[in-house]
């Protein structure tokens, strides 16, 4: 199975955090052999390869790369390293333990694209991250992998970390464009997209951090040895973020398409204390809910979205039978809440409103009529907000009302929350 | 302009008024421009917190692992309210933060820049009393002392 993973197999390895503990596993052996090539040879092999974003959307990383414009410079790169999608935290452990994996691929594409400049914006609560990264890019220009003629050639890029402040909308990536030029990070209209006008008007990609990790890997090994593993429709391994109710939480990656979320769970030492499963959340705080039910589909884009959620950026959290799905929709809820931009009114007063709702269903003093209100709210959200924060602010709450219809409705007029109420006092 | 403000935060704990005066003055801005950025950010204070500012994640994955009780915890150990600072100015406890990417070690915190995780009462306690006696505490392997291995 280890001959399978390929973003996490240097994983441990002695110092493989600073340049010479990397290089002595043969870290930037990609890098060096990407020079010799043309970019579109490179873009042919990630192609091949089959790679798609991994940071929710997943689209296919070659295509996105062949939208630039030909012949128009300057050109960027933006790494996504804002992650802050609940229960997701591959990019932070991905980071931590390779961060020259992550600046191999940074430069990869920054070679195949010709951009002058890689942006990795990090989010800023990820502070010691982002020391580590411009520790490591330092390494870098000291080495000569990064700045003026990289590698004797006369290519130069200068990689610049940049850190957020806290905000999770600048995860998208208009607005996190926004942001790097020093404007409140938030989204702008598309189109034009960023490949044709994105950073200071230029050409721009915005790639997320595991999909840039893989780069590496793919240049050196070839796109086949990359599509060999999972299946022809999702192939590639992904890193999982696995959290909530299981014995082991942590990232593990595994191979697409031939794991199933009862492999995945299983790999996270199953659900805790015994208990049996009553719900989980694929994807990040908004995605829809699965249930026991949907344990054998595999992690397959179109399996999972056949089963009416989406593997979104590649978190799987896990709630046992104790767990109140009122509560948890209402603390996603808060969370859309929160981080809503302002910039449009169905998100901005849509999520107050739904926010409102769901404390006051969850402490049992809304009426049952609520619940009307609650899906009327939510349906004037879907689908008309300026971007997909809106959106996704209302799939949680009312795939898990839909899936847990008795269990909203036991919440109205209760005057409590009546699944806490029926938790035995250990839980 | 954030590598700006972070480099007077950096300096002086918050973002005051006549810093952000100065960055404006040397962006070519006018101040309220750089209020408007500065404002829109939740890292960025336009007050000083404590000399630590200690932030309890309630997203789902903590949430799922008993995030409230290690928050009232902390609440009952440094004697304050969700959001307010201890009277010595050393601390500053905020429950509202959102998720800190710190799922895989949940319940978690962080505490200035690091983080710390499979939070117990126990372990906040030998935290704080840490804290307390020789701030600032240096990381361990993910940034907290005796953090996981």
């Amino acid at each position: 199975m280890a001959d399978d993973l390929v973003l996490t197999r240097l994983v441990g390895r002695p110092g493989v955090t600073t340049l010479e503990g990397y290089e002595r596993v043969g870290g930037y052996l990609g890098l060096r052999k990407a020079v010799t090539l043309t970019p579109e040879q490179i873009i042919d092999e990630v192609k091949s390869s089959g790679l798609r974003g991994r940071g929710g959307a997943g689209f296919p990383t070659g295509t996105k790369w062949s939208f630039l414009p030909r012949d128009v410079f300057p050109r960027y790169l933006c790494v996504n390293a804002d992650e802050s999608e609940p229960g997701c935290f591959k990019d932070r452990y991905l980071i931590d333990e390779l961060p020259h994996q992550l600046l191999e691929g940074v430069l990869i594409a920054a070679f195949t694209l010709r951009v002058s400049h890689a942006f990795i914006y990090i989010r800023g609560e990820y502070r010691a991250q982002r020391e580590l990264l411009d520790r490591c890019v330092a390494e870098a220009y000291e080495a000569g992998l990064a700045g003026r003629g990289i590698l004797g050639t006369e290519w130069d890029c200068e990689v610049i970390v940049h850190g957020g402040a806290g905000a999770y909308i600048c995860g998208e990536e208009t607005a996190l464009i926004d942001s790097l030029e020093g404007l409140r990070g938030q989204p702008r209209l598309k189109p034009p997209f960023p490949a044709i006008r994105g950073l200071y008007g230029s050409p721009t990609v915005v790639n997320n951090v595991e999909t840039l990790s893989n780069l590496p890997f793919i240049v050196l090994e070839g796109g086949a040895a990359y599509a060999q593993r999972g299946t022809a429709a999702s192939p590639g391994t992904r890193v999982f973020c696995v959290s909530g109710h299981v014995e082991r939480p942590g990232n593990y990656e595994v191979p697409m398409g031939t794991t199933t979320f009862r492999d995945l769970l299983q790999k996270a030492g199953g659900v805790w204390k015994g208990r049996a499963l009553k719900a989980m959340q694929p994807g990040g705080g908004s995605m829809q809910i699965l249930g026991p039910q949907h344990l054998d589909v595999p992690l397959d884009f179109k399996a999972v979205a056949d089963a009416g959620s989406s593997l979104g950026a590649g978190a799987l959290v896990v709630m046992d039978q104790t767990t109140c799905l009122v509560d948890v929709a209402k603390r996603l809820v808060d969370f859309y809440h929160h981080e809503s931009c302002g910039k449009c009114a169905p998100c901005r007063e849509g999520t107050y409103f739904e926010s409102q709702l769901m404390h006051r269903l969850e402490a049992g003093i809304a009426s049952e009529s609520e619940l009307a209100t609650l899906s009327d709210i939510c349906a004037n959200m879907d689908g008309r907000c300026f971007c997909p924060l809106g959106d996704t602010a209302t799939w949680f709450v009312m795939s898990a009302y839909r899936m847990f219809p008795d269990e909203f409705l036991a919440h109205c007029g209760a005057g409590r929350c009546p699944v806490r109420a029926a938790r035995p006092a250990a839980a | 302009m954030l590598p700006a403000l972070w480099a007077v935060q950096d300096q002086f704990g918050y973002l005051p008024s006549a810093a952000v005066a100065a960055v404006a003055e040397e962006l070519e801005l006018v101040p309220s421009e750089v209020a408007a950025v500065s404002s829109f950010y939740s890292m960025y204070f336009s007050h000083k917190p404590g000399q630590h500012f200690v932030q309890v994640c309630r997203n789902v994955s903590c949430a799922l692992r008993g995030a409230d009780g290690i928050l009232a915890h902390l609440g009952r150990v440094l004697g304050v309210e969700d959001g307010a600072t201890t009277a010595d100015g050393l601390f500053t406890l905020e429950g509202t933060v959102e998720c800190l990417g710190g799922c895989g070690g949940a319940p978690m915190m962080q505490v200035d820049r690091y983080s710390y995780e499979d939070l117990t009462p126990d372990r906040c306690d030998n935290i704080i009393a840490a804290l307390r006696a020789a701030p600032p505490v240096e990381p361990g392997r993910d940034g907290g002392p005796g953090g996981r291995s």
